[in-house]
This record gives C-alpha cells, sequence and structure tokens, in this order.
C-alpha cells in the first residue's frame, strides 16, 4: 500500500476516539465494513493508510481488504479534498447540454485536473455522474451550493465568490 | 396500529385532508381545519433552485399576518415538470405556480391567499400552436397516467398519515389478512407486472423462485434504489416524494417469499431520499406498520438502509448484494440465482424502486385493472426521465405502447430553439439511440430491444443536430471503461479496445476497416461478459453504427465531424466579409497560425493551426467560426 500521498495525517485523539465508538456500535452488524468506512470519512474528511489501519485492526480483517474497498467506490477519498469541492455533472443529461465545455473552463481556472487539490488546499475538483437535477442541466456543485444553467462564461464568477 | 379499523380511523381522519388536492372542486372551502393548502415542491430539482428559501419565506409570511392556522404549507415531492421548477400548488384552488422565486412569496400571500386572486404572472401556461392551456390542460399533464408516481408532488413524504389517508398500507392489511402467500404470489403473475429496473423480468415470477421453503429459512427482500444510469431519477423521486410506497411493498413481499428482514440499497449521492426514507421507516416502526405481528398477525418484518458509494455495476443484482455484504461490488456468475442463493447465501428477490411503487396499487386494485393498460407483453404503465435538449425536462409516466413522438413533442413539448430532433438515447450506457424514422414505434421492452436500445430504468435523453453520434458513443464507452468492475476481461479489456478504436476515429485517424473491428469486438463482449454491465456496454456503439452509419463514415472518409463536436476536426475560418483586420486574432495566435495585413481580412493556415479557439475569443467581430 502506498503512503506517498504529499500530505502528512493529521488526526486528532478525538477522531480516533469517534472512529473507535463507530466501529463498537456497528461491528456486529453483518456487512457492516462499508458503513464503518463511510462513516469514517465523516469523520476524518477521507480515508488515509492510518484510518484504513484503525479499521482493518479493530475488525482483524486484513488491511488490504479496507484497501480494496476504499479504492473501488468513487465515494471514498484516499486524498484530503480542498475547502471548497467543486464537481461538474458529467451525466448524460448535462453532457448533450455542454458541461464538457464547463468541466475545461474550470480546470482552465483552477490549474488542476480531475480529482486534484490546488497547493493551497482551497479547491478540489471532481466529476461526477448525475446529481438527479437534469432539468438544471448543465450542473455544477460548490460544497452544497447547486449552479444550473451554467455556461463557460459564468465560471469564472461562480468560482471567485469562494476567493 | 394493530389492527385494520385502526388504519381506517387514521385513514378517515385524513380523508378531508388528501382530497382537498385530488378532488380540489368538492372542496371548494378547504379541509374544514385549513382553507389553503399551498404545496411546494421539495424534491433535489427544485430544492436545487432555493425551494427551501421560498418555504421559509412562505411560514414567516403566513405568520405575520396571522394565517398560520388557516393556511397549511405542505413540502412535497417532485411533480414532474422540473424545467420550470420551483413549482408551487395552491388548493382547493388547483392553480399552479411556475418558477416561483423567494421574493414571488409575498404577492402570492397578499393577492392570493388574503385577496382570493391567483397572481396571474406566475400561472404556469402551455402554448400550443397558438392556443394557451393551463397547467391541467396540457399536454404535459393531460397525456399522462400516474400510478407509481400518483403520490408524488400531492403528500407530504415526512408524514405517515398522509400516505395512509391515500390508502396508503391498505394493501399490506388486505394481503396480511386475506390473501395466502401463494395467493400473492399468483396475483403478481397475472398482473404481468415486469421489473421497471432494465431487464424487464417478470416480477411475479421472481418471487415464485423464491417462495420455496418458507418459515425455515432466512430470506431476504432488497429493494435497489442505486440509480445509477446517469439522466435517471425516477427512482430518487418516488424516495422523495412516497417513501411509504418503497416500505409497503417490500413488506408484501416479505409475506410473500416468507423472508422477515429488508434492505433498501440507495445511493448516498441522494442526500435527501436518504433522509426521507429515514423518516419513513422510523414512522413505519413507530405505526406498527414494520416490525414484530403486523395488524396483530404472526408476520413479522423489518427494513434497514445500506448506502451506496458510487460505483455504477452496484446497480447489478450480485453486485449490489456483494456491496452489501461489505465487499468491492463486484457481480458473480449466475446460477445460482439470487432467488436461490443471494444476500449472505440465502434466497433473496430484488427489485427496482419504481417496481415496488406500482405494487400496492395492483394489490387493491386487482391484477386484471393493471393487465388493462399497456401492451400485449409490456403491462402497466413506465415512468421516463425526459432530459437533454428538450423543453419540458422532467418526469413523466405514461401507459407502455405509447409512441415516442407523443412522448417528446406533445408530453415533452419538442426540440428548443427551433432545433431539429437527432435521436432519442434510451436506457442509459446500457441502451442505445433511437432515430427519427422509428418515432411511431409504440414504447414497450420488446419493440425497444427490436430497435436496437433497450427500456432501461427509463432514462430518455434528447438529441439534436448538434449532438455528435461517434461523440455519444464515445461518451457512453467512457463510461463503462470508468466503471467496469474488473473483474472479467471482455468487460475490461474489450471496452477499453473498443474506446481506443473510438478515439482514433474522433481524432481523424480512424480507417474503414476500424468499424468492421468494432463491431466484432461489440459482439465478442456481448457474448461473455459476466454480468449485464459488461454485456450490454456495446450496445450505444451498435445501435450508432447501425442508425447513424454515416456519420461515422463522415469522420472517417471526409475527416469531418458533421455535428461541429469532434475537435481534432473542426477547422476555424475567417468571413472575409465580417473581418474588419484589427490583427487581435494574428497578435494572439500562439502558432503564428494567422497572417494578413493591417485593415485587410486575415486567413488561418489550417496546417499550423492547434485549434485551441483562441482567435475565435477574442474576435470583437464575430467572424471567426468552426466547421
Amino acid at each position: 500500500m502506498s503512503k506517498k500521498a504529499g500530505v502528512p495525517f493529521k488526526g486528532t485523539k478525538e477522531q480516533e476516539k469517534q472512529l473507535l465508538e463507530v466501529i463498537a456500535e456497528l461491528r456486529d452488524t453483518p456487512g457492516c465494513l462499508m458503513p464503518i468506512m463511510q462513516r469514517a470519512q465523516d469523520i476524518y474528511g477521507y480515508l488515509p493508510y492510518e484510518v484504513q489501519k484503525i479499521i482493518s485492526d479493530e475488525l482483524r480483517i486484513p488491511a488490504e481488504k479496507v484497501y480494496g474497498v476504499a479504492t473501488f467506490y468513487a465515494q471514498f477519498n484516499l486524498n484530503p479534498k480542498g475547502t471548497y469541492k467543486v464537481s461538474v455533472c458529467l451525466g448524460t443529461a448535462c453532457y448533450v447540454k455542454g458541461s464538457g465545455p464547463v468541466f475545461e473552463e474550470i480546470q482552465k481556472i483552477l490549474g488542476i485536473g480531475d480529482g486534484e487539490c490546488t497547493p493551497d488546499g482551497k479547491f478540489s475538483l471532481d466529476t461526477c455522474r448525475c446529481v438527479g437535477a437534469c432539468g438544471l442541466a448543465p450542473v455544477m456543485l460548490v460544497n452544497d451550493d447547486v449552479y444550473g444553467r451554467i455556461t463557460v462564461d459564468q465560471v469564472k464568477g461562480i468560482l471567485e465568490k469562494y476567493n | 396500529m394493530k389492527t385494520l379499523e385502526e388504519l381506517k380511523t387514521v385513514r378517515e381522519s385524513m380523508l378531508d385532508r388528501i382530497e382537498t388536492r385530488t378532488h380540489f372542486a368538492e372542496h371548494k372551502g378547504g379541509d374544514g381545519k385549513y382553507r389553503y393548502h399551498v404545496l411546494v415542491c421539495a424534491g433535489t430539482g427544485c430544492t436545487s433552485s432555493d425551494s427551501g428559501k421560498i418555504i421559509a419565506n412562505l411560514e414567516e409570511e403566513l405568520k405575520k399576518n396571522g394565517l398560520d392556522n388557516e393556511v397549511a404549507v405542505v413540502k412535497t415531492g417532485c411533480h414532474g415538470l422540473c424545467a420550470m421548477g420551483p413549482i408551487m400548488v395552491v388548493y382547493p384552488d388547483g392553480v399552479f405556480y411556475s418558477q416561483v422565486k423567494p421574493e414571488d412569496v409575498h404577492e402570492v400571500v397578499e393577492e392570493h391567499i388574503k385577496g382570493g386572486k391567483p397572481v396571474d404572472r406566475l400561472i404556469y401556461r402551455e402554448t400550443d400552436n397558438g392556443v394557451t392551456k393551463t397547467y391541467r390542460e396540457s399536454d404535459f399533464y393531460t397525456k399522462q397516467h400516474r400510478i407509481a408516481l400518483r403520490n408524488c408532488g400531492v403528500i407530504n413524504p415526512e408524514d405517515i398519515n398522509e400516505y395512509i389517508g391515500t390508502g396508503g398500507y391498505q394493501a399490506l392489511g388486505k394481503v396480511l389478512t386475506e390473501m395466502t402467500p401463494d395467493e400473492v404470489i399468483q396475483l403478481m403473475i397475472d398482473s404481468g407486472l415486469r421489473g421497471r429496473g432494465g431487464a424487464g423480468f417478470p416480477t411475479g415470477l421472481k418471487w415464485k423462485f423464491a417462495s420455496g421453503n418458507r418459515g425455515n429459512v432466512q430470506k431476504y427482500v432488497c429493494c435497489n434504489a442505486d440509480e445509477g444510469d446517469p439522466g435517471a431519477f425516477m427512482d430518487r423521486s418516488v424516495l422523495e416524494g412516497d417513501p411509504h410506497v418503497v416500505l409497503e411493498a417490500m413488506s408484501i413481499a416479505g409475506y410473500a417469499i416468507g423472508a422477515t428482514q429488508g434492505y433498501i440499497y440507495v445511493r448516498a449521492e441522494y442526500p435527501i431520499a436518504v433522509e426521507r426514507l429515514k423518516i419513513a421507516i422510523a414512522q413505519a416502526r413507530e405505526a406498527g406498520m414494520l416490525g414484530k405481528n403486523v395488524f396483530g398477525t404472526d408476520f413479522c418484518f423489518d427494513i434497514d438502509l445500506r448506502l451506496g458509494a458510487g460505483a455504477f455495476v452496484c446497480g447489478e443484482e450480485t453486485a449490489l448484494m456483494t456491496s452489501i455484504e461489505g465487499n468491492r461490488g463486484e457481480p458473480r456468475p449466475r446460477p445460482p440465482f439470487p432467488a436461490v442463493k443471494g444476500l449472505f447465501g440465502k434466497p433473496t428477490i430484488l427489485n427496482n424502486v419504481e417496481t415496488w411503487a406500482n405494487i400496492p396499487q395492483i394489490i387493491l386494485n386487482g391484477p386484471q385493472w393493471f393487465a388493462s393498460m399497456g401492451t400485449e407483453k409490456s403491462k402497466g404503465t413506465k415512468v421516463f426521465a425526459l432530459g437533454g435538449k428538450i423543453n419540458n425536462t422532467g418526469l413523466v409516466e405514461i401507459p407502455m405502447g405509447t409512441t415516442l413522438r407523443t412522448v417528446v413533442e406533445d408530453i415533452g413539448g419538442g426540440v428548443p430553439n427551433g432545433k431539429k430532433f437527432k435521436a432519442a438515447q434510451t436506457g442509459g450506457p446500457s441502451g442505445g439511440c433511437i432515430p427519427a424514422e422509428h418515432f411511431d414505434v409504440p414504447i414497450d421492452y420488446d419493440n425497444l430491444i427490436a430497435i436496437g436500445s433497450m427500456m432501461g430504468s427509463g432514462g430518455l435523453i434528447v438529441m439534436d443536430e448538434d449532438n455528435c453520434m461517434v461523440d455519444i458513443a464515445k461518451f457512453f464507452l467512457q463510461f463503462t471503461v470508468d466503471e467496469s468492475c474488473g473483474k472479467c476481461t471482455p468487460c475490461r479489456v474489450g471496452t477499453k479496445r473498443m474506446l481506443e478504436i473510438l478515439d482514433k476515429i474522433t481524432e481523424g485517424k480512424g480507417e474503414m476497416s476500424d468499424l468492421d473491428e468494432l463491431e466484432s469486438l461489440a459482439y465478442y463482449i456481448k457474448e461473455n461478459a459476466l454480468c449485464g454491465l459488461g454485456q450490454t456496454a456495446p450496445n450505444p456503439v451498435l445501435s450508432t453504427l447501425r442508425y447513424f452509419r454515416h456519420e461515422y463514415e463522415a469522420h472517417i472518409k471526409e475527416k469531418r465531424c458533421p455535428a461541429g463536436v469532434c475537435k481534432a476536426l473542426l477547422n476555424f475560418e475567417i468571413d472575409p466579409t465580417k473581418c474588419k483586420g484589427c490583427t487581435l486574432c494574428a497578435r494572439n495566435c500562439p502558432v503564428n497560425a494567422i497572417t494578413g495585413t493591417l485593415k485587410e481580412p486575415h486567413v488561418i493556415d489550417t496546417a499550423k493551426c492547434i485549434k485551441c479557439g483562441t482567435c475565435m475569443d477574442n474576435c470583437k467581430f464575430g467572424a471567426i467560426s468552426k466547421k
């Protein structure tokens, strides 16, 4: 398992205590690994090696199994996200209405690609598959704020709001 | 609630409240408690356009005017007309407002609620050949038939009593007290209901296969709410607008096959749906509709939620079960089928949300009622999510056998901006593109397969002349390549090879032999992939090759993209009649491909041009275009 991720792990004792409580609560439920990992990601914001190790030790399952699940699902992040999580819907309805050029424009402005984070930790960029707001296509999100019917020209103004 | 009588009492106490909305002409004075019901859509689409603020403003405004005891504010699920959101409906007047803004609330309260005069400028109207129609007269509304969506946009999904008021949990009461499990299964078989998630397997038969050995083995009932098909959002709308219908239907199935535990596997990307399901499960437990000895019988059944984590393959039944077990969501070979060996190795049935939403109505109205709708082999209705280049984006429920023309032109309001319809894509990444020549084919499971597409979960994306079909095929294949779980080689490697060929073609490096190669790879993958994802992945390519081969050929032979989408094949040109010779383009061109003298029209050397588009962005006269 690679530990090369550039950001040092900054988990606190308090977070670890919360995680151990979650594990104690769920460990006897059948198929508990994913729910535990989802809650762990809520606590830490992402799932670095150190957190996966705690889960594997506590549940007495191989670390590779935890890593396997973490890398299988798009929802689990092995690297931290930015303060502002920007995502662009590349679902079919948004795509045919031009979300592709919008995504390119954001990459150009932020200088980062899909799944990356700006060096100052402010913005991270992801693509997503359909948030279900197809009536507003094309759609982009900044954290929980939804921007619908966006055009390439509007992107700069939207991102500036978070600067 | 322990008995059917108690359920009846609750229903009767809610009847006026519900009928003020469903039979509003007969409830002119309101429901006895409230003069007005103001319904505001709190689905994902309308919430994204600020309906939360509208609800808050409305409550504040009513309170300020001392009207909060006379006017009920009801948060509902989706009305379907997402393109015109946020939606607000005022009963008993039946006035349908669209594109309401938070600042419009004051006017609605002053003019409509206090003055009794609806706010004309906010009323939704459809113009059809010069005739103006209100919502209830519109084609969008009159050509639909809502069974699965019957309560969406009508009831408050966070109040179990409103669901009971519409007849909710009556079907469960009926099967538990009047029918044997085998009778329930026979009824489902007779109704002809087929799975709404994609493959269209008969629901009753699926239940029958899992029904053996009742009471002696642990069995499970699962709900597939991992709506992964991009552009389909009907399952989300049912969960957001009417979550109890799913709980009731799963309980009925639990009784039919002898299961005691249900799981709903829902996408984590649908936070509103997850929240409403949690509330619904808690209320159903509290009311005794879930748990031990439901309606005082021996039947015990409970339901838990499991959140998906963003993997398209988990919509496949065996992969979904592997995921609930806490593993990487990889599919398993079938047989053994889940009805024999499913979740945790036990007999399991899995149906999708829309399928569940039909079941209580089938039990209450009888199988003949349901079978009287639709075509010979596809009964009932189907919900479609209209999206893409269409005026009325949103959710519609139509009887099976309706033509694509009716859906796109009448209900959907046609293609915007006077553009020409090119194709409708159904079935998502597993489906295909239907060209205009098949506009009059009645939509059902078998007809769609015959014309090279499939029903899928019901996403229907409309494309116009500006969409390149090769690019669309590439888009879907890119999706399957990303989402392939990697377990079997045909899917993992085969789809990647197909994508590489499409990349080549859209870059202008394709050869005619590539098309044969694409086809033979496609059939090989269809025959050999392990699960439904791989077996259907080549469909978008095959259907576009079938109907839009000329577009592929234009890319290959003429190195031209007819729709003007594929960047590598576009040439930038300066219109000499519009160019003023300002030199701005030439100064900004990074590769010095533009030449010309001051105040004379400039020219682009297409051999040098790297197609970055900088010149077009800089031109103040709109003289540069790409062709």
